[in-house]
């Protein structure tokens, strides 16, 4: 029954919003949807917290500690999302002289996106996996390009066609799977295609199948983490969409795509051995934290500059999954939450920031502490928050994640303390003048609605200090299932 | 048996004119022979899988086979050439750089693709498990074609083909993904067609071509 709402509710939404028309108060109903969809999702967690991992519909769907903590993330993410769209983008609206039809686009595909998305999470499917991971970039090409300029639609192009021939790859990867699997599961039902039955006989999967195909899916859903070299469309997609679009983009669809390489990469181990899955996904996060953190440098949109920061922070958990082990994987789930609350808080504040400049470029966004401080100390803390800075939740997983790496792969280590260092000075050089710079010229004052970026940060804080008992719980759980 | 050996015959000879359809698809110039040449391929996608559906008797197969009838010879090529005469891009020819040498990275590329094929083809138990090694390359050579292409409805022919060869692997490697699964992929792919088909649109009316050099501002300083 949870299972029901958590899904159709967004899916629901998404249809009454088509089909209602640009109504005024459809960004409420979104948001109405979209916490019906969080209160949910909690009680499915609640459900699992009491009667452990569940199998459901026919063992179609399931819930266990590596998915719970995400969906519940997704959707409340997806609800804070939608109450900050409510203020945006009818400041948008205004501004970029969007059209109402535009909106109910906006609205109606948004809410399919996070239906797709929560279905990738919850399936125990891998065929379906991939017919919601391509929903959900089908629903987001045309939010990309919502404004309908060039450079938008140049981003949401190579945003289609560079994630589609990805997803084709993770296609023939799953087919390949399915085809291993089919010779010990059969092709009676669906079997072959579902994760609990592939662990159980992953041990007696042919490994030269299973490794070409782990291969095929790291590349493929790998190009929707954003994994260099792979991750060309990321930084023009989160600096062309709507602000509230990068976040879900950043904070949300990352993390989806990257739970789909993982549990790829728990079937692989359990076949051909965790030397090799490891060892490329250590190689993936590693350039990707190296690259990003250098391309951090040349940017002067300020999404853009946060862009290439989400490729720098998915290399990092990618390598520390790449490691392995229970402390490095609880510190990767540690930092997929922490990342995801911080940096969808981070563009809520780029994007109001770009609004009440007019503009996303960095130079001309100055003093914003002083024009208006709670956007100023939002976009300021925020950006602490991502750089590490203790006591933000960020800092416990980076110290976690550069600790294991001393101990199990000390040539690593100096790397990341360049990467994390070279992402330190490069973003905060950039966003200090923007909050405390000064403003040549004043913005008459505006309401903000930045509520949401101080409830993230919030709980941020929150996890760097004391993380609950029931998600370390979890962690700790998905961390033994990960291995 | 001898019905069996019949139909293997046969099935190479369907995955062979794939492959050629491949290589044909690299070198032309025109849109509206490319969109020709994707419904051959479906085609000849079609009656490959109505074979091995005939010779395995299987139900399932057989619906895939339908569904790929429906979508990819009739539907599909049917949008596609509707697109073209709206946009009016019928007569719009291609420079194409560089013919030979791209035929010879094709052809490199048949040859990485039936190197990597071994190891799964020698375990596949399908009647088809010989033409996985030409779905792998036919996969190959569409991406090829996409790099090569600059004009967008050119690029989305090469994104369907690429899609055309991974069902040719599903049928080759396994009897098809189940029916569901199979479902859920054409409704992908329909949607994603419809979407693009917004798109020409839209880019027609920011660029007045649908020429992607125009599409290479975005980039680092």
């Amino acid at each position: 029954m949870e299972l029901l709402l958590v899904l159709g509710l967004p899916i629901a939404g998404s249809v009454a919003l088509a089909v209602a028309g640009a109504r005024r108060h459809a960004p409420e109903i979104s948001a109405g949807a979209s916490l019906a969809t969080l209160l949910a999702a909690a009680l499915l967690a609640v459900r699992e917290v009491r009667s452990g991992p569940l199998l459901l519909w026919h063992e179609q769907f399931f819930v266990d500690s590596f998915n719970i903590f995400l969906v519940l993330l997704t959707a409340f993410v997806g609800f804070t999302t939608a109450t900050f769209s409510r203020s945006y983008m009818r400041a948008e609206q205004l501004h970029r002289k969007l059209s109402a039809r535009r909106l109910r686009l906006y609205h109606s595909m948004f809410q399919l996106f996070m239906g797709a998305m929560l279905t990738a999470l919850l399936t125990n499917n891998m065929g379906l996996l991939w017919v919601a991971m391509e929903a959900a970039t089908l629903s987001t090409v045309l939010l990309v390009s919502l404004y309908k300029t060039k450079a938008s639609l140049e981003a949401a192009w190579k945003y289609f066609i560079l994630c589609g021939v990805g997803i084709a790859q993770a296609l023939f990867g799953t087919i390949l799977l399915y085809s291993a699997a089919a010779r010990i599961l059969g092709h009676e039902g669906m079997s072959a295609l579902l994760w609990t039955h592939l662990y159980a006989v992953r041990a007696g999967l042919e490994p030269a199948v299973v490794g070409l195909a782990f291969a095929f899916l790291l590349v493929g859903y790998g190009t929707k983490v954003g994994l260099a070299p792979l991750h060309n469309w990321l930084p023009d997609a989160h600096s062309e969409g709507p602000a509230p679009v990068s976040a879900v983009l950043s904070g949300l669809l990352l993390n989806v795509a990257l739970y789909a390489v993982i549990r790829a990469k728990t079937l692989a181990t359990g076949s051909i051995g965790p030397l090799l899955p490891g060892r490329a996904l250590m190689a993936f996060g590693l350039l990707s934290a190296v690259l990003g953190s250098l391309f951090l440098w040349r940017q002067r949109d300020i999404k853009r500059l946060f862009g290439y920061s989400s490729i720098e922070h998915m290399g990092l958990i990618t390598f520390a999954f790449g490691i392995g082990g229970p402390i490095a994987n609880f510190a990767a789930l540690l930092h997929m939450t922490a990342h995801s609350l911080t940096k969808s808080s981070i563009f809520f504040t780029a994007g109001d920031a770009a609004q009440t400049a007019g503009t996303q470029q960095m130079e001309e966004i100055r003093g914003l502490v002083r024009t208006s401080p709670a956007l100023g100390w939002g976009l300021l803390l925020g950006s602490l928050a991502i750089l590490g800075m203790p006591p933000f939740g960020v800092f416990a997983s980076e110290f976690l994640i550069l600790t294991t790496t001393m101990r199990e792969h000390p040539w690593a280590a100096p790397v990341l303390l360049l990467v994390l260092a070279l992402a330190f000075a490069g973003i905060f050089s950039k966003v200090q003048p923007m909050a405390f710079g000064e403003n040549f010229a004043p913005q008459p004052p505006r309401p903000h609605a930045l509520t949401p970026v101080y409830v993230h940060l919030a709980l941020v804080l929150t996890l760097g200090i004391y993380i609950p008992p029931v998600l370390a719980g979890w962690y700790h759980a998905a961390a033994q299932l990960i291995g | 048996m001898l019905k069996s050996h019949f139909v293997i015959e046969l099935l190479k000879l369907l995955a062979a004119g794939m492959l050629l359809i491949s290589f044909a698809m690299l070198s032309t110039r025109r849109i509206q022979r490319l969109i020709t040449l994707y419904m051959w391929q479906g085609a000849i996608l079609f009656l490959s899988t109505a074979l091995v559906a005939y010779d395995a008797g299987l139900t399932e197969l057989y619906f895939s086979a339908a569904l790929t009838l429906l979508l990819k010879v009739i539907a599909l090529p049917f949008i596609l050439n509707w697109l073209v005469r709206r946009l009016g891009a019928q007569r719009e020819n291609e420079r194409l750089a560089h013919i030979p040498a791209t035929m010879l990275a094709g052809l490199l590329l048949v040859i990485l693709a039936f190197g990597l094929a071994q190891p799964i083809s020698v375990l596949a138990a399908t009647i088809m498990r010989h033409t996985i090694g030409i779905a792998l390359a036919v996969i190959l050579l569409s991406f090829l074609t996409m790099i090569m292409r600059r004009k967008a409805i050119a690029q989305v022919i090469g994104f369907l083909a690429m899609e055309n060869g991974l069902f040719f692997a599903a049928a080759s490697a396994t009897y098809g993904m189940p029916m569901v699964i199979e479902l859920g992929i054409a409704l992908d792919l329909l949607v994603a067609v419809f979407i693009l088909g917004i798109f020409f649109f839209q880019i027609r009316e920011q660029f007045d071509s649908l020429d992607l050099h125009h599409l290479e501002s975005l980039k680092e300083e």
